[in-house]
C-alpha cells in the first residue's frame, strides 16, 4: 500500500513537470525588431550658465573685466556645440530653472519639457586667485549623471576651459575626441590683392585670441604644424628666394630647412615629428625630399620628371600621398614612405591636387578643380568612394581637423571688372557636407592648418 | 700686429651687424603657449552625487505618488475584464446566468456601446459573440453549450497561431517608424566595428516601459567600449523618448516582451 501511494506521488510530480514544460511550450516566442535608422538632427542640449558666487564674480570682475563669467563660458561651449551641427543647443530663454541648480540635482521634468536630452550645468569660483570650474553633463531623459569633471587654472584662461568642456562633451555624447581646444594657423592678408601683405598668424578654432607670428615683411605660405603644436613649417619668400622654413612658437627662432640649391615648397611634418616632406624644384622639374630634423639628413623620395607636390604622410607615417602630373594630368598618387610601389588613386574627370591624409586614417581631402570650378572633397585611400563636399569660384587647402570630422579651407571671392570685391576667407565644412561655416577672421585669410588637441 | 687686429675685429663687428639685421625675427618676442590646465576629475559617487533640491525632492515625490495611482488605475480595467472572460465559458448553469446578464443589456442597447467601449478589440469579439444571441432567441441550453464549446475551440486555435508569428509587416512598420524618429545617431561611431546593441524590454498593454535591459551590458564598462557605451546610452534615449511605443492595440501577451536590436552601421557608412 505505502509502495503504491509511493507511485502514484511519483506520477503526479511527473504529471506537474509535463504540465509546467508544457507551459514553457506555450510560451511567446520573443519578438526582435531590428533598428537600423534614426535621425541626423541635431541633438538638443540646455547648456545652463556656470552658477558663481558674488565674492568670485567681484574678483573675476576685478582681473578680467568680464560681468559674469559663468554665462560667458557657457557661452563659450554653447558656439562651439552649434557649430558642430550635430547639437542644438536651446534658447535659454526657456530655461524653467536658475542656474543655481549646479549645487542641486536639476528638476528633469522642467528640462524634459523643454525637450532637451542633454544638459550641462555647472559652477565657477575663484580659489587662491585661481579658477576653479566645475561642469557636470546630465542625461535628462534617463535623469542621469553622464559626467563631472572640475578644472583649475589662472582666470585668463576661461576660453579655453570652455573649449575643454566642450570636448569632454562632444566626447561623451558622440563617442569620438572632439576639436574645440584647437587652434588654427594660417596667413592673414591685407591690402589690394596686386599688393598683398601676408603675415603668419595663429588664432583659437573659434577665430579669438589671433596673435601674428611675423610682421609681413616676405611673402609666406603654407604653414603647417608639428604634431605638437610647437613648431611650425612654412614657404617662406625671403629675398625673393622660396624655401621652407621651421618656427619654434615658443622662442621665436626661425631657420631654413635644409641646404637646397633651388626653390623648396608644400613642406609638412612627418606624424612622429621627426622629418619635414617637402618638394625641391630644379630645372622644371619638382621631386619629394624628406629631411630628419635629428640629423639633417635629406633623403629623396621620388625620382621622376614631372612635378611631384603636396606630399602628406598617413598617420601611421608608412604611406605618402602626394600629387603628379606624371599620366599627363594633375591627379593623386599613393606611395611607401621609402617611394616604392607608387599607385594613382584618381581617376574622375579634372585635376586633383592637395591631397591631405586623414588624422583617423581612413580617407584623403583633396581639391579639384572641374570645368573652371574648384571643389574640396574625399575619397578612400584606394581612391574609392569619391565625395565632393563643396563646390565654389576658387577654395583650396584643405585640413583636417584632429578628430577627422571636419576640414577648413579657403575661399576666395571673383573681383569685379574694377578690380575689386575680392576677399579670402576660412571655411569649415564636415563630412556629412551640410555643415558649411565660415571661421571669422579680423583680416582676409588663406592656407589654414589645424593643430592637434592641445590638452588630451 | 695692432693694425690686423683692428682690420679683423672691424670685420667680426661687420659680420655681426649684418646677421643681426637679415635675421627677420630677432627682435621678436616669444608667443606664450597656453598656460597648463590641471583637470581634477570628480568622481560620480555618492559622496559628490549632489542631492536633488528640496523643492524637486517635493515635486518627485508628488510625481511619484501620481504615478502610482495611475498605475493601479490603468491596470485595474484589464484585470476586471480578464476575470469575466473565465465566466463566460465554463459551466452550463453559470452560462445560464450570463446570458440572463446579456440580455437584460440586449434591452438597454446603449449602454452596452459604453461598456465595450472600454474593452479592447479581441475581448469585444466575446461579449458580443452572435452565438450567445442565438442561443438566447431559442432558449435552449444544450445548443448554446455547443456553439459556445465549438466558438472556444475556434478562438483556442487562432490563438495559436498568433503565438507562432510575432508582430505582421504592418505593425512592425509603425514601430520601427516611431524609433527611426526618436534615435538620433551619434555621428562619430565607427562604422566598420560590430556595434550592435541589443534591448529587451518589458511593456505594459499602453506601450509604456516598465523595464529595459541592454543584453550585452557588460560590455559597456569595459575599457575602449566607449563607442559602445554612447550607442547604448542613445538607444535607450531613443526609448524613454518615444514611449509609449506605438504596439499593436490586441495580442499583449505576444509583444510585453520585446528585443529591439539597435544597428547604425548602415546610416553611419551612408
Amino acid at each position: 500500500m505505502p509502495e503504491k501511494c509511493w507511485k502514484d506521488k511519483n506520477l503526479k510530480l511527473l504529471r506537474t513537470l509535463l504540465i509546467l514544460l508544457l507551459i514553457q511550450f506555450k510560451a511567446y516566442a520573443l519578438i526582435e525588431v531590428d533598428i537600423t535608422r534614426g535621425n541626423l538632427s541635431p541633438l538638443p542640449v540646455a547648456v545652463s550658465p556656470l552658477a558663481s558666487d558674488k565674492k568670485s564674480l567681484v574678483e573675476v570682475e576685478k582681473t578680467l573685466k568680464i560681468k559674469d563669467i559663468g554665462s560667458e563660458i557657457s557661452l563659450v561651449v554653447e558656439n562651439n556645440l552649434k557649430q558642430t551641427g550635430l547639437f542644438n543647443p536651446l534658447e535659454k530663454d526657456a530655461f524653467l530653472q536658475k542656474p543655481d541648480i549646479a549645487h542641486f540635482k536639476p528638476r528633469f521634468e522642467d528640462w524634459k519639457l523643454i525637450k532637451a536630452q542633454a544638459l550641462i550645468t555647472g559652477k565657477v569660483e575663484i580659489i587662491n586667485e585661481n579658477l576653479r570650474v566645475e561642469f557636470r553633463l546630465w542625461d535628462v531623459l534617463a535623469a542621469k549623471e553622464m559626467l563631472a569633471i572640475a578644472f583649475t587654472t589662472v582666470p585668463t584662461n576661461w576660453r579655453r576651459v570652455g573649449h575643454i568642456i566642450t570636448d569632454k562633451v562632444y566626447e561623451r555624447l558622440t563617442g569620438e575626441k572632439g576639436y574645440f581646444d584647437t587652434r588654427i594657423i594660417y596667413v592673414a592678408e591685407e591690402g589690394p590683392k596686386t599688393k598683398r601683405i601676408k603675415k603668419l598668424a595663429i588664432m583659437d578654432q573659434d577665430g579669438f585670441n589671433v596673435k601674428y607670428l611675423t610682421l609681413g615683411n616676405e611673402l609666406v605660405l603654407t604653414p603647417r604644424f608639428n604634431p605638437t603644436n610647437q613648431m611650425i613649417t612654412y614657404l617662406s619668400y625671403f629675398r625673393n628666394l622660396p624655401r621652407v622654413y621651421l618656427l619654434d612658437i615658443e622662442t621665436g627662432i626661425q631657420e631654413v630647412v635644409g641646404d637646397f640649391p633651388g626653390m623648396t615648397f608644400a613642406p609638412r611634418f612627418s606624424p612622429d615629428g621627426k622629418k619635414i616632406i617637402m618638394s625641391f624644384a630644379s630645372g622644371g622639374n619638382s621631386d619629394i625630399y624628406t629631411m630628419d630634423l635629428e640629423n639633417r639628413i635629406v633623403e629623396r623620395i621620388t625620382n621622376h620628371p614631372s612635378i611631384d607636390t603636396s606630399p602628406s604622410y598617413s598617420p601611421n607615417g608608412r604611406y605618402i600621398c602626394f600629387n603628379s602630373d606624371r599620366s599627363g594630368y594633375q591627379q593623386i598618387y599613393v606611395m611607401k614612405s621609402d617611394g616604392s610601389n607608387v599607385k594613382r588613386i584618381s581617376f574622375g574627370r579634372g585635376l586633383y591636387g592637395t591631397p591631405v591624409w586623414s588624422p583617423r586614417g581612413d580617407l584623403i581631402a583633396f581639391t579639384k578643380l572641374h570645368k573652371g570650378k574648384f571643389y574640396i572633397g574625399v575619397m578612400r585611400i584606394d581612391g574609392s568612394g569619391e565625395r565632393l563636399l563643396t563646390e565654389n569660384f576658387y577654395q583650396e587647402a584643405p585640413s583636417w581637423s584632429p578628430n577627422g570630422r571636419v576640414l577648413v579651407f579657403y575661399r576666395e571671392t571673383e573681383t569685379d571688372e574694377k578690380g575689386e570685391g575680392f576677399s579670402a576667407k576660412l571655411w569649415s565644412i564636415d563630412l556629412t557636407g551640410y555643415n558649411e561655416r565660415q571661421v571669422h577672421t579680423k583680416t582676409d585669410a588663406s592656407d589654414p592648418s589645424w593643430s592637434s588637441l592641445l590638452s588630451n | 700686429m695692432t693694425r690686423n687686429i683692428i682690420i679683423s675685429s672691424g670685420f667680426h663687428l661687420i659680420i655681426i651687424i649684418i646677421a643681426t639685421l637679415s635675421l627677420p625675427f630677432i627682435a621678436k618676442t616669444p608667443i606664450d603657449l597656453p598656460p597648463i590646465i590641471s583637470i581634477e576629475l570628480i568622481q560620480i559617487s555618492e559622496k559628490t552625487n549632489i542631492p536633488f533640491a528640496p523643492k524637486a525632492k517635493k515635486i518627485i515625490e508628488k510625481v511619484k505618488k501620481k504615478e502610482k495611482e495611475r498605475i493601479v488605475s490603468e491596470q485595474a480595467p484589464p484585470k476586471k475584464i480578464k476575470k469575466e472572460k473565465p465566466e463566460a465559458v465554463p459551466l452550463p448553469n453559470e452560462k445560464i446566468k450570463k446570458v440572463k446578464k446579456i440580455e437584460e443589456k440586449k434591452q438597454n442597447p446603449e449602454k452596452i456601446e459604453t461598456e465595450v467601449k472600454q474593452v479592447s478589440e479581441f475581448e469585444k469579439k466575446e461579449l458580443f459573440d452572435p452565438t450567445n444571441i442565438a442561443a438566447l432567441i431559442d432558449k435552449s441550453k444544450e445548443e448554446y453549450a455547443k456553439t459556445i464549446q465549438t466558438t472556444d475551440k475556434i478562438t483556442q486555435s487562432q490563438d495559436r497561431n498568433i503565438e507562432g508569428i510575432g508582430l505582421s509587416l504592418s505593425e512592425e512598420d509603425a514601430l520601427k517608424a516611431q524609433i527611426f524618429g526618436c534615435w538620433s545617431i551619434p555621428l562619430g561611431l565607427p562604422y566598420n566595428e560590430n556595434l550592435l546593441v541589443r534591448i529587451k524590454l518589458k511593456l505594459k498593454p499602453d506601450g509604456s516601459v516598465i523595464k529595459s535591459e541592454i543584453l550585452d551590458h557588460v560590455r559597456m564598462n569595459k575599457p575602449g567600449q566607449s563607442f559602445y557605451k554612447v550607442l547604448a546610452e542613445s538607444a535607450l534615449r531613443a526609448i524613454r523618448l518615444c514611449q509609449p511605443l506605438r504596439v499593436p492595440t490586441t495580442g499583449y501577451e505576444r509583444w510585453k516582451d520585446l528585443q529591439l536590436n539597435f544597428d547604425a552601421r548602415e546610416m553611419l557608412e551612408g
